[in-house]
């Protein structure tokens, strides 16, 4: 690392249109031959950052100085010229193009009409040589490895000259192996004079490879650090610590029997990674079991297997004694007592272009006091949606309004309202805060603390740290699949531990984690 | 432009105002495309006519101008009643089955199999020929929808190739089964004149399918929007993945909502044979279910609707064959006017800046008043 | 058998060549236009259209050229008409289809009323063929010579377009990026590929070809424009395009076995046969190959998943 510094954001403050402040003030600044961390959890707004410097997104004040001239990034194939490359979290290739294809297209050599594949090829050799990926140029790249898609992205953007790459959680995806794979191809571009900007959380990592780190919390910037002078702890707590603490007050619990059970559940996804890797607990009556950890450690797929929206899996998972596979639809499970918050409000959550009286009723259409006979009983239904709304408190002045008209957080209300008031077993509530606002978050913790109260099983899924320690009674902790981590009571457990197994900085024993089970 | 009274009320519901902008202007949006393409229209009279206005007087007031042309409209919007009200319930879960089209010529020929050989009193032959048309549009429905579900083929390719084998077996009953051969013309033998509809308005052929067309858009209604099935179907139509979420047999619903709409056009046109002929001569499918797409496109997929938009298309149809019996303008020149309905009412961004405009303008107003 | 009689005689297979050929048009046009990420419906349309222009034009100009120039411009207009709404209208590319089909039927009809006075045919006008081709060379080759001479122009510019599709797909810049734009539009707006530039190339290729399809209909498979003559073979050819696994060569041959069948039922009338059910033929063979392909390719996930499961096991 030379102490040459190439790129600077200096003071970027982004607002979206809708009034979330995504960065504020915030810096970075990047050296010639650097790999630079930039540190901080879900929604800490590195990505909003890196969309940035990228072109995607523009910034409502601050200035970007590149070998310190002051630069202008309106698009993207802008950021391109100036050398910028950017290798997103979700892959921007085409599954059916070859990797060649993928790599030179809208800079394709060509040799009188046609395009000269052979010479494709040679830029391509030529490149991945240099910087020793070992990638087939002729092979399509819906035959590659995830590890192989994400070299030919990174190739994508050397070969467009790029001298600052920014990789967003560029690990999330890759086994073991292929991290290590990537971290000697990064030290072999580093030392050829490039600068990396390397998205992430997992700290461990961070460690091992970066040089320096910029750390954000809730898109306000934190600080920039030597790798050498901070331990992994200091760069948790610098990423994690708390700001609200806002107790709940909950009565003892009172535990009843299992309600839902979780057998050695194995999830392969379509790429065809192991996603969740051999998980086991179990929720009782009475409990609020947290799910902790960075999203995309396989709480998605556990969910769906849980709730009926997945059925291809290996294990076993029981609600209730009802265990054959077969009758595992969202139907039967429903029937049998379980409510369901999901994490995608927009897809799963609430049919937008239909009213707020229509998405209320969507799990009770059918229940006998809602019909007299074959026909809907409107006046039960006016007066049961009047009443949720009211009770949750849902800002509108009429049940006929199309839910897409509602904020965010009052969205989530309509689906609170429909989720948390049917008789029920079980409540999976799938990051049921995410991204409302602090009031209606308190009051869905209070309504989930008072079915737990009554004697139904919760299983709480959250990315949000504050919320699982707040809310739960047990918690899991996922990374990677597997549980890193169970506690019977949090009681004692405090936020940098809890970040740690968050992070993959500590792991549990099998011993240990079996107490998820019982 | 002032399409708001401004209410003197301080406390005024943002959302509330928007939904009646784009209320509004989704009104705006039909009326600016049956405004286009009368325009269209009446230019194209102009250019091709030697006495423009007459033209077009013959065209738009032409139907009013006798009982018997009051009834000639009557007598089409019942047919497209039916056939709009069938593509309705299939357009209403996203698919594209246009099995309609073939079930109403289909249910044309098996009203007619029916009444001639059938042992019972008319009235009971009527009501099982009604029923045997249902049905027979109900299995022409499930066969594309039940290709899509199993094979995952494009219901729109296969309804359409059904299409024309069902032309082609229909044309083989014609000609081989029900044949008249003492008649000179291709046609059937006679239907027993009591296999009719009765015919309640002198001077005109409206028959007692009026009623029975009445009776149907009135059920589909109930159906769509005050029963549990309705509301499965509508719920399924507007986001298949909540439907799935929430509970609902999702693939089962879309089967159903085909099935059910394809039996109506069956139905249509089982009631269209009773009701105005009393011999089988379609040489070709009338094409009712075409209309259809127009019907229910233009009744933005409302069943309570479909009357109106069938009454519209019936009567520029018939103003259309007025016009062609008395100048050398042919009737197809309203199949200009229906596909820029469609056209229109499918471009969801067609006027959309200037109704963000409005939307905005109003948000900040409001946003100003709770300020001050 | 005297069933098989009729597959032995070059009759037979020149006139299965024939019909062949407005659905390798037709499927090119299909193809294309997927490829590009934009179905499209409205081949059917585009055909009738370009079938009643190419004859209008031929007889107006006095010109078969000028006819086959004039369907194309109709086939690429309306192509260009569907991807404008499906692109910055945002409308439903089906639902846009189905009224540019509506609209071909009609407007076809009313045009040729107007000019004719007649509702089926355009005998009236005295409309001009495109010439067909004969190479003396191929009158030695035995069968086959039979086959291949003596083709309308059209046949011949069939089968090599063809070839010049694949090239221009598979090998060309362009025909990557509309492969790209119809694969992944991020990944082709990632480098800097106009995505909907380039959409709008496909669909004006695709609309030149449903415009030749319609050209051959009228100034080569007949020699006059009739009332419902294209007979859902823009249809066809989408299940014909979709058997063939959207690539031009492949298309090509399911387009022939397209025509297999159309030219099956043309010649089993000449038995003791219902006409009505042989005419039935191609339209019952398009569903099930259809479906069929439609079929695996619904399922290619699937299998795939099961193979890892699988090996996961055996692991």
């Amino acid at each position: 690392m030379s102490n040459n510094v190439v790129l600077e954001m200096k003071n970027i403050t982004k607002i979206y249109p809708n009034g979330v402040i995504a960065n504020k003030d915030a810096n970075l600044s990047v050296r010639e031959s650097e790999i630079h961390a930039l540190l901080g959890e879900n929604g800490a707004g590195k990505t909003t950052l890196m969309k940035i410097l990228f072109g995607i997104e523009h910034y409502t004040s601050g200035e970007i100085l590149l070998n310190g001239k002051p630069i202008k990034v309106t698009s993207p194939l802008e950021a391109i010229d100036l050398g910028i490359g950017m290798v997103h979290q979700h892959f921007m290739l085409d599954e059916r193009l070859t990797v060649t294809e993928n790599i030179i297209l809208g800079m394709e050599p060509k040799k009188g009409l046609s395009l000269d594949y052979k010479k494709a090829t040679e830029m391509v050799k030529e490149v991945s040589e240099k910087y020793n990926f070992k990638v087939d140029p002729n092979k399509l790249v819906m035959d590659l490895s995830v590890g192989k898609k994400q070299k030919v992205e990174i190739l994508k953007a050397l070969i467009r000259g790029a001298k600052i790459l920014i990789l967003d959680e560029p690990t999330a995806v890759l086994t073991p192996q292929e991290t290590s794979e990537l971290f000697e191809q990064l030290e072999t571009l580093k030392k050829q004079g490039h600068s990396i900007v390397f998205i992430s959380h997992k700290l461990n990592e961070v460690k091992e490879i970066c040089d320096r780190a910029t750390v954000m919390r809730l898109g306000v910037y934190q600080g920039t650090y030597n790798i050498e002078d901070v331990t992994v702890k200091d760069l948790s707590r610098l990423m994690i610590g708390r700001d609200v603490v806002r107790s709940i007050e909950k009565k003892t619990q009172n535990l009843g029997d299992v309600v839902l059970k979780v057998d050695n559940l194995k999830v392969i996804n379509d790429e065809g990674k192991i996603v969740v890797n051999d998980v086991n607990f179990a929720v009782r009556q009475g409990q609020i079991l947290g799910i902790a950890g960075v999203e995309g450690n396989g709480q998605r797929e556990l969910i769906d297997c849980i709730t009926g929206l997945e059925t291809t899996f290996v294990g076993k998972v029981s609600l209730h004694g009802l265990e054959d596979k077969q009758e595992f639809s969202v139907k039967n499970l429903r029937l049998n007592g379980m409510n369901h918050i999901p994490e995608d409000r927009l897809v799963y959550g609430v049919s937008s272009e239909a009213s707020i009286q229509d998405n209320i009723i969507s799990n009770r259409y059918d229940q006998a006091d809602l019909n007299k006979g074959i026909f809907q009983d409107r006046k039960a239904i006016t007066t049961l949606s009047n009443e949720l709304i009211k009770q949750y408190q849902v800002k509108t002045d009429s049940k006929d309004t199309l839910v897409r008209m509602l904020s965010g957080g009052n969205m989530q209300k309509v689906v609170a309202a429909r989720e948390m008031s049917t008789d029920m077993k079980i409540l999976i509530a799938d990051q049921p805060t995410r991204g409302i606002d602090v009031g209606t978050a308190a009051f869905i913790h209070d309504k989930i603390v008072e079915l737990r109260d009554k004697g139904v099983a919760v299983l709480l899924v959250s990315a949000d740290i504050n919320e699982v320690m707040d809310v739960s009674d047990s918690l899991i902790v996922m990374y990677e699949g597997k549980i890193a981590a169970y506690f019977d009571s949090i009681k004692d457990l405090s936020q940098e531990t809890l970040g740690e197994y968050m992070l993959g900085i500590k792991k549990m024993s099998e011993e240990e984690i079996r107490g998820a089970t019982v | 432009m002032t399409w708001f009274k401004k209410k003197p009320d301080a406390k005024r519901d943002v959302i509330k105002e928007i939904s009646n902008i784009e209320k509004r202007f989704e009104v705006f949006r039909i009326g600016i495309a049956l405004l286009i393409s009368m325009v269209l229209i009446i230019l194209v009279i102009a250019l091709i006519s030697d006495d423009p206005l007459g033209a077009i007087r013959e065209l738009l007031l032409g139907p009013l101008q006798s009982l018997r042309r009051i009834g000639n409209v009557i007598e089409l919007m019942i047919p497209l009643t039916f056939t709009g009200l069938a593509i309705t319930m299939v357009f209403k879960t996203n698919r594209f089955n246009l099995a309609a089209e073939g079930a109403f010529y289909m249910a044309t020929m098996v009203a007619v199999l029916v009444a001639l050989n059938s042992p019972f009193p008319p009235v009971i032959t009527i009501i099982l020929g009604l029923l045997a048309g249902f049905i027979v549009g109900g299995l022409l429905g499930l066969i594309p929808a039940l290709i899509n579900l199993k094979f995952g083929a494009n219901e729109l390719v296969v309804s359409l190739m059904q299409n024309y084998i069902v032309a082609f077996f229909v044309q083989y009953l014609l000609n081989y089964v029900v044949r008249d051969p003492n008649s000179y013309a291709i046609q059937s033998y006679a239907l027993p004149e009591s296999v009719s509809l009765f015919r309640f308005i002198p001077g005109t052929r409206i028959h007692v399918g009026l009623i029975l067309m009445a009776v149907v858009v009135v059920v589909a209604y109930i159906i769509l929007y005050r029963t549990k099935w309705g509301y499965v179907l509508r719920v399924t139509g507007l986001n298949e993945k909540f439907a799935k979420y929430s509970g609902v047999k999702v693939a089962f619903v879309i089967i159903i909502a085909q099935v059910l709409g394809t039996a109506i056009a069956g139905l249509g046109g089982a009631v269209e044979m009773y009701g105005i002929y009393n011999t089988f001569k379609f040489a070709a499918s009338p094409g009712y279910g075409w209309d259809g797409i127009i019907v229910a496109t233009l009744a933005k997929l409302n069943p309570a609707f479909v009357p109106l938009a069938a009454l519209f298309i019936a009567y520029i149809r018939v103003g259309a064959d007025i016009l062609n019996r008395s100048t050398n303008i042919p009737p197809e020149i309203v199949s200009i006017v229906q596909a820029i309905i469609i056209l229109f009412i499918a471009a969801k961004a067609f006027m959309k800046a200037a109704k963000e405009k409005k939307i905005v303008e109003k948000s900040r107003e409001v946003a100003s008043e709770g300020a001050n | 058998m005297e069933l098989f009689s009729i597959f032995l005689n070059p009759g037979f297979w020149f006139s299965l060549i024939r019909s062949s050929t407005p659905l390798i048009f037709a499927g090119m046009a299909a193809l294309i236009a997927s490829r590009s990420g934009i179905t499209n419906m409205a081949i059917e349309g585009s055909m009738t259209l370009g079938a009643l222009a190419a004859v209008v034009a031929s007889w107006y100009f006095q010109n078969a050229w000028l006819g086959l120039l004039a369907a194309v411009l109709v086939g690429i207009t309306i192509a260009l008409f569907l991807a404008y709404f499906k692109l910055k209208m945002m409308a439903d590319e089906i639902l846009v289809a189905i009224a540019l089909n509506l609209f071909a039927t009609g407007a076809s009809i009313f045009i040729l009323f107007l000019l004719t006075g007649d509702k089926s045919n355009s005998s009236a006008l005295n409309s001009l063929v495109l010439p067909t081709v004969s190479f003396a060379f191929l009158n030695n080759i035995p069968f086959i010579g039979q086959v291949i001479n003596g083709q309308n122009i059209l046949v011949y510019v069939a089968f090599i377009s063809t070839f010049i599709l694949n090239y221009f797909l598979f090998k060309t810049p362009m025909g990557l990026r509309i492969r790209s734009v119809g694969g992944n539009e991020h990944a082709a707006e990632s480098v800097g590929v106009y995505v909907h530039k380039t959409k709008y190339i496909g669909l004006a290729i695709s609309g030149m070809f449903a415009g030749l399809g319609g050209a051959f209909m009228s100034l080569g498979y007949m020699s006059l424009f009739t009332r419902g003559m294209v007979a859902g073979r823009g249809f066809i050819a989408i299940a014909a395009a979709n058997v063939g696994g959207r690539s031009p060569i492949p298309t090509m041959f399911s387009a022939m076995l397209f025509g297999f069948f159309d030219n099956l039922g043309n010649n089993l009338q000449q038995f003791k046969v219902i006409n009505e059910f042989v005419f039935m033929i191609p339209y019952i063979a398009t569903i099930i190959m259809f479906a069929f392909s439609s079929y695996r390719r619904m399922t290619e996930k699937k299998r795939l998943n099961k193979k890892i499961l699988a090996s996961q096991k055996a692991e």
